[in-house]
């Protein structure tokens, strides 16, 4: 199971979403989050094994029962095929980095020590720096960056979250499933309590 | 059979496909080649309104009042933004609608260009899905989707955006072309297990109460919902938009329950075992404070929409499906039963709460007007409002005896929709008497349409409530800021009776309560639209009155 805290309170929740790959579906699934002020942690967007469709993987921050809610909204939206609330499942996740960390020769053995125990590959080397490509959960790059730190990060870039179910999933384990099937009865969403109406 | 075409042609040819035969709307550069058009289908009559949000608002009136959905044109720009009120109208009360919006050509999309507004980016929080039509080639399938999407489901607007020289573009139009929407589908039927489980709930329960909301209405299940009240003798509470929903002649009706509606409707299902909401989202005007809402009872949810399913409140039955389709399953497995104390009790709490007493004064009050109103249409005229005192003295005080016969801004809370939305249900229903009850303040947000009437000959009947203050605005200043009060007196009104001779339009003035029926039937007999200006007391408070976010504990029913 993937860490889903974020050690400031809030959860963190992962939302796959299969969408009809056409302009301006990005900005409907952005909005429905914006509109309640919650930041998106991370996305990622790629064509998906059906043509025509792209599948969105986010990771958001906020109550776990306004989140459902919001999930329950995306569904909703006419672009968007099927969505699932994977955070409490059995998923396969990673994200990618391309970290770029000053190498010059006297450090340049340590920086490649540390990667090799990372099993991060080197992509590119000059005659100062190195950019070495991780691939992982988020606490093993955040470790990474955090020990390439004192030689001098130049540039780190992270890709989203990407997260799909494991092949055998574990009966009783589909708490914060979102099908399609709007007659499903997996939509029954917790209570939100937070105070009604203020104006 | 496919046929080449302008994109003006084919808008319009999917138009009358799409069977509608009534657009409301304003030309504008981007949206001329249209216009250039609507000679050649003389099967699409149109009403120039005279601003966009009117337009809007009509074809909202017309959807409403007549089941069908309505259909707006506005050009780019400041045309297309000036929809926006009446989408995001449309939008909170479910109401089927598609608008048509010009644009600028596509070279110059995104260059800031004369009346450009990116109005798909503007509308995307205020309506169920829009596009932007790139090709003229997909443009008859757009229309299609579109008025699929608008009137099925939970209903709602769709706005169609297209660029000027699209309409000019030759395209094919095939009308047969199937749509092609995998993201969406219809909900029909409920899940037997959920009838099951709701069925079960209602043959037990001792003290039901049946709450009627929107989705009743949109759904046109008036018989439904009155066989199974009768069925299975439970008292039927209405929501603000519910109202029409179910006769209030009826012995079992109980009128709208919540922050201005009736006391012994919160009291009945603040003392109920069950509430059966059908197609209500608790509103947080009905439910306040949701912790302290009808803690005593099970709750059954049927909506159509499983985004709304314990969203405020927590249900134990949530039923998922079409409320017709839900009626048709509920009603062979629900007993035919009495409830006769939890009757005689509901019966008590009307006696006990009149809630609707009407304050003893020779001055004209707001509840008079509509009394007479209700008294001299018989309650049969179609009713619209806009949002306020007057709106809330029109639900408690119009007695309803047709169905759908009550239009009003409830999710949005829009002040100005009264004027226009009267004109579109004046169209879709020729032979029908519409009033339109405004505040004065309401009314001189969209009192431009007065022309669309005149013009028009459309014979509504405005009565304004005319007491120089945003009543509602009084009445919170008063509550919950000290008295301090800011902004709320209008000095500078108009003769509302000249204003409408200036429209060509008869103006009465009404000032006592004696005038009041003479009046209301001068107006009714006059064959074509009337302003009266029925000016009452200053500052009436409007009660009973539950607090924003509080319950039924702080009711405040009668001040004195």
């Amino acid at each position: 199971m993937p860490d889903n805290t974020t050690g400031n309170g809030m959860h963190q929740r992962t939302i796959s979403a299969l969408v009809q790959d056409k302009p301006g579906v990005l900005a409907r699934i952005s909005g429905l989050f914006r509109r309640r002020g919650f930041n998106i942690a991370s996305l990622a967007v790629g064509r998906s094994e059906r043509p025509g469709m792209s599948r969105m993987t986010f990771v958001v921050e906020g109550p776990d029962e306004v989140i459902r809610h919001v999930a329950a909204q995306l569904d909703r939206l006419i672009d968007v095929v099927e969505v699932q609330d994977i955070s409490e499942q059995n998923i396969v996740w990673r994200e990618l980095a391309l970290i770029k960390v000053a190498a010059p020769a006297d450090s340049r053995g340590e920086v490649l020590e540390l990667a090799n125990v990372y099993r991060a590959n080197v992509v590119d080397i000059g005659v100062e720096s190195l950019t070495m490509e991780i691939s992982g959960g988020r606490q093993k790059i955040d470790s990474l960056v955090e020990l390439l730190k004192k030689f001098g990060l130049l540039e780190v870039i992270r890709t989203g979250r990407v997260a799909t179910l494991r092949g055998t999933l574990i009966e009783g384990e589909e708490d914060g499933l979102f099908q399609s099937d709007i007659s499903n009865p997996t939509y029954i969403l917790p209570i939100t309590t937070g105070e009604s109406g203020s104006v | 059979m496919s046929k080449n075409l302008t994109g003006s042609q084919i808008v319009c040819e999917a138009l009358l496909k799409e069977g509608v035969s009534v657009v409301f709307g304003i030309p504008g550069g981007a949206i001329l080649p249209l216009y250039g058009v609507l000679s050649q289908y003389p099967g699409l009559r149109h009403i120039l309104s005279r601003h966009e949000q009117g337009a809007a608002h009509a074809a909202d009136g017309y959807a409403r009042s007549t089941g069908t959905v309505g259909v707006t044109f506005a050009t780019s720009g400041p045309g297309a933004t000036n929809l926006v009120t009446g989408l995001a109208t449309a939008m909170m009360d479910s109401v089927p609608m598609v608008a048509i919006t010009g644009q600028v050509g596509r070279a110059a999309i995104g260059t800031d260009a004369f009346q450009e507004a990116d109005i798909t980016g503007a509308t995307m929080p205020v309506t169920k899905h829009n596009y932007l039509v790139m090709r003229a080639d997909d443009l008859g399938r757009t229309v299609h989707e579109a008025f699929h999407i608008a009137r099925t489901g939970r209903p709602g607007p769709v706005l169609i955006d297209i660029p000027k020289d699209v309409f000019m573009e030759m395209g094919e139009y095939d009308p047969d072309e199937p749509i092609d929407l995998p993201g969406y589908s219809v909900p029909g039927k409920a899940e037997e297990s959920q009838i099951e489980a709701a069925a079960k709930l209602i043959n037990e329960a001792e003290r039901p109460v049946i709450l009627a909301g929107h989705g009743v209405v949109l759904s046109r299940s008036f018989d439904e919902l009155k066989e199974l009240a009768e069925k299975a003798q439970i008292p039927v509470v209405t929501t603000l938009l519910g109202i029409s929903s179910f006769p209030e002649d009826h012995v079992l009706s109980t009128g709208f329950p919540g922050m201005h509606g009736m006391a012994y409707a919160s009291l009945a299902i603040d003392q109920a075992d069950l509430i059966i909401n059908f197609g209500s989202r608790f509103d947080d005007r009905i439910v306040g404070d949701a912790k302290r809402f009808s803690t005593g009872s099970k709750k059954i949810h049927v909506d159509i929409d499983p985004a709304e399913i314990n969203k405020s409140v927590h249900v134990e039955a949530p039923v998922v499906g079409n409320i017709k389709d839900v009626f048709a399953q509920l009603l062979p497995k629900v007993e035919k039963t009495t409830h006769v104390e939890w009757l005689q009790r509901v019966e008590h709490l009307k006696a006990e709460h009149p809630s609707l007493k009407i304050p003893e004064s020779d001055h004209l009050m707001g509840q008079h007007v509509v009394k007479a109103l209700s008294d001299v249409t018989k309650g049969e005229a179609i009713i619209t409002t806009g949002v306020g005192q007057h709106q809330m003295w029109a639900a408690q005080h119009y007695q309803f005896k047709n169905a759908n016969s009550w239009l009003s801004s409830g999710g949005a809370g829009t002040m100005g929709y009264e004027v226009p939305s009267a004109i579109g249900a004046q169209v879709g229903n020729p032979g029908k008497l519409v009033w339109s009850i405004c505040g004065d303040g309401g009314f001189q947000m969209t009192m431009m349409e007065l022309a669309t009437a005149a013009e028009n000959n459309l014979p509504v009947k405005y009565a304004i409530l005319n007491n120089n203050h945003l009543g509602m605005i009084t009445q919170w200043q008063t509550f919950f800021y000290n008295e301090d009060y800011q902004a709320e007196t209008y000095t500078g009104n108009p003769d509302f009776v000249k204003l409408a001779e200036a429209y060509g339009i008869k103006g009465i003035r009404v000032t006592s309560q004696d005038e009041l029926e003479a009046a209301i039937a001068e107006a009714n007999a006059h064959d074509g639209p009337v302003v009266v200006d029925f000016v009452i007391e200053k500052v009436d408070n409007l009660y009973p009155m539950i607090p924003v976010g509080q319950s039924i504990e702080e009711l405040i029913e009668d001040p004195d």
